[in-house]
């Protein structure tokens, strides 16, 4: 599973680098670091919606530290 | 106006034909423009009108080679046997012996534009030049110019057919905040966007890679050269050759954030906008040309806008963010030393102790190179600019009026970023060395 995440200008204003993180850290603890590459991306073309990411081809915007937990399960570990 | 219209018209076709890249026989982006170069006459020292005809002749006495006579009540000057020191000068009580060089030859402090003896025009010694490009700016009748790769820039846009061919994206020098001082930072960004540029992002985050990594390497090496300005880079490789090996193996800010751009995105289009004529040349080298697609001035982009009648003004602020304080203040003399030592706190490297030597114009850094190549130097590390005031003193700055290395600073306390480590831990570990 390839993961990216935003680091654009508004992205980053808005908090990319926590979730860079915050994604570090659960692939660590779910012992998932080997199956799901985290890469940046420079613009995901959904500038005013909070931080974007991609997991694998579907685009999910909005994530911050609050909702992590939730996109995580969803996205990520639900898929795989 | 020049002599007539038809000489003013010749001269802009050198000039359209140096936008479109200029004489491509010549390896050097720095150029003179033969017709319009005016032979300035070099009579070098000179009396002029305040000389009294003293008794007391001191600049006879003083000149090495009795090239002075006292004649009709005026000192005379035999310029065959003038070598130019300028003792006369600094001995005359009324100022009245003043030194007389071409403009070009004024600005190069490298010692790389001569008169041809021939056809009087201005020369430049390849061999020598470091493509800083003050003489482009100095030269009065804009007879020496940096070529462009603008029609390559705009080719590579029109073709990137909005994005879905291929990304285009900016990569800005953070003296950009000064440039384009009639408009918002955000709205030059946006100004970019409509240019047809994907991205913009700032070549300070670039910095901010080259210090963590520069200063291990400082740590582990012993002793340093930056390797961030590549006209201090061509000096050495130039000029002190045994001290290659002591240049910092990192590739130049504007080379780490394209590596880290094309990590991103394999099939991207990097363009690096900024002050510097002498990155035209870097951008052509092996190391760094997988990186970076091509290179303008802050004059050329300010060229494009003007072209695609875009009015700043009257856009929405975009926003740019990518780089810590640290990263942002590489465009003044001492913010690399400054980013370095943070970098040094930052990594807790505490078995060595980094003592750097500020070099603020190519003429200081001749002096570093000198001492430190025969192990005199008071330092571990020399910061090399080749610009007086660095970036922001480069020659494809639009303003060229006094800069203010505060301003500088202000622009860095925009940044959210406040430690180094946090900005460039966006890059997810691109390595900012040269190489893939």
């Amino acid at each position: 599973m390839n993961i990216y995440i935003c680091v654009g200008s508004s992205c980053h204003l808005k908090g990319s680098y926590n979730i860079i993180a915050l994604m570090k850290e659960a692939l660590a603890k779910h012992q998932l670091t080997d199956k799901v590459n985290v890469s940046a991306a420079f613009c995901l073309g959904r500038c005013t919606d909070g931080v974007t990411i991609k997991v694998d081809d579907e685009i999910v915007t909005g994530v911050s530290p609050e909702n992590f937990d939730q996109i995580f399960a969803q996205y990520v570990l639900n898929k795989l | 106006m020049r002599c007539c219209i038809y000489k003013e018209r010749a001269i802009l076709g050198e000039r359209v034909h140096s936008a479109l890249g200029g004489d491509k026989e010549n390896p050097n982006v720095i150029q003179v423009l033969n017709i319009a170069c005016d032979e300035c006459p070099i009579s070098g020292y000179t009396v002029g009108p305040d000389c009294r005809g003293c008794i007391a002749h001191r600049c006879e006495e003083v000149c090495p080679r009795g090239a002075i006579t006292i004649k009709n009540h005026s000192a005379h000057i035999d310029h065959a046997k003038c070598i130019g020191c300028g003792k006369c000068a600094s001995v005359c009580p009324y100022s009245a012996i003043s030194k007389h060089t071409r403009p070009c030859e004024n600005a190069c402090k490298v010692g790389a534009i001569k008169m041809n003896e021939v056809n009087k025009k201005a020369q430049i010694n390849n061999d020598k030049c470091v493509s800083c490009g003050s003489c482009v700016y100095m030269c009065p009748f804009g007879a020496i110019v940096d070529s462009s790769f603008v029609t390559d820039v705009v080719r590579m846009l029109r073709e990137s057919r909005g994005g879905k061919q291929y990304k285009v994206y900016a990569v800005v020098a953070p003296s950009i905040s000064s440039q384009f001082g009639y408009a918002k930072l955000g709205q030059v960004v946006a100004g970019l966007k409509v240019l047809g540029f994907y991205n913009v992002v700032e070549a300070a985050l670039g910095a901010d890679m080259v210090s963590l990594s520069e200063s291990r390497e400082l740590a582990e090496r012993g002793f340093l050269t930056s390797s961030c300005c590549p006209a201090f880079v061509d000096y050495i490789k130039k000029n002190f050759p045994a001290m290659v090996d002591k240049i910092s193996s990192n590739l130049s800010p504007m080379g780490a954030v394209g590596k880290f751009i094309k990590s991103t995105d394999p099939e991207a289009k990097v363009v690096f906008i900024g002050p510097c004529t002498a990155k035209k040349m870097e951008f052509q080298l092996p190391e760094v040309r997988p990186f970076i697609d091509s290179v303008l001035t802050f004059e050329e982009l300010y060229a494009m806008f003007e072209a695609c009648e875009i009015d700043l003004t009257s856009l929405e602020e975009d926003v740019l963010d990518n780089a810590s304080y640290y990263g942002r203040i590489f465009a003044r003399s001492g913010g690399l030393s400054d980013a370095v030592a943070q970098a040094f706190k930052e990594q807790k490297i505490e078995n060595f102790e980094p003592k750097p030597v500020v070099c603020n114009g190519i003429e200081e850094c001749r002096l570093a190179l000198l001492k430190a190549s025969k192990n005199l130097l008071p330092g571990n590390f020399i910061e090399g600019m080749a610009c007086v005031n660095g970036c922001i003193g480069g020659a494809g700055c639009l303003s060229h009026g006094p800069k203010d290395k505060n301003e500088v600073d202000e622009y860095g306390r925009l940044a959210l970023e406040k430690t180094i480590e946090s900005a460039a831990a966006i890059t997810l570990g691109i390595s900012p060395e040269k190489g893939e």
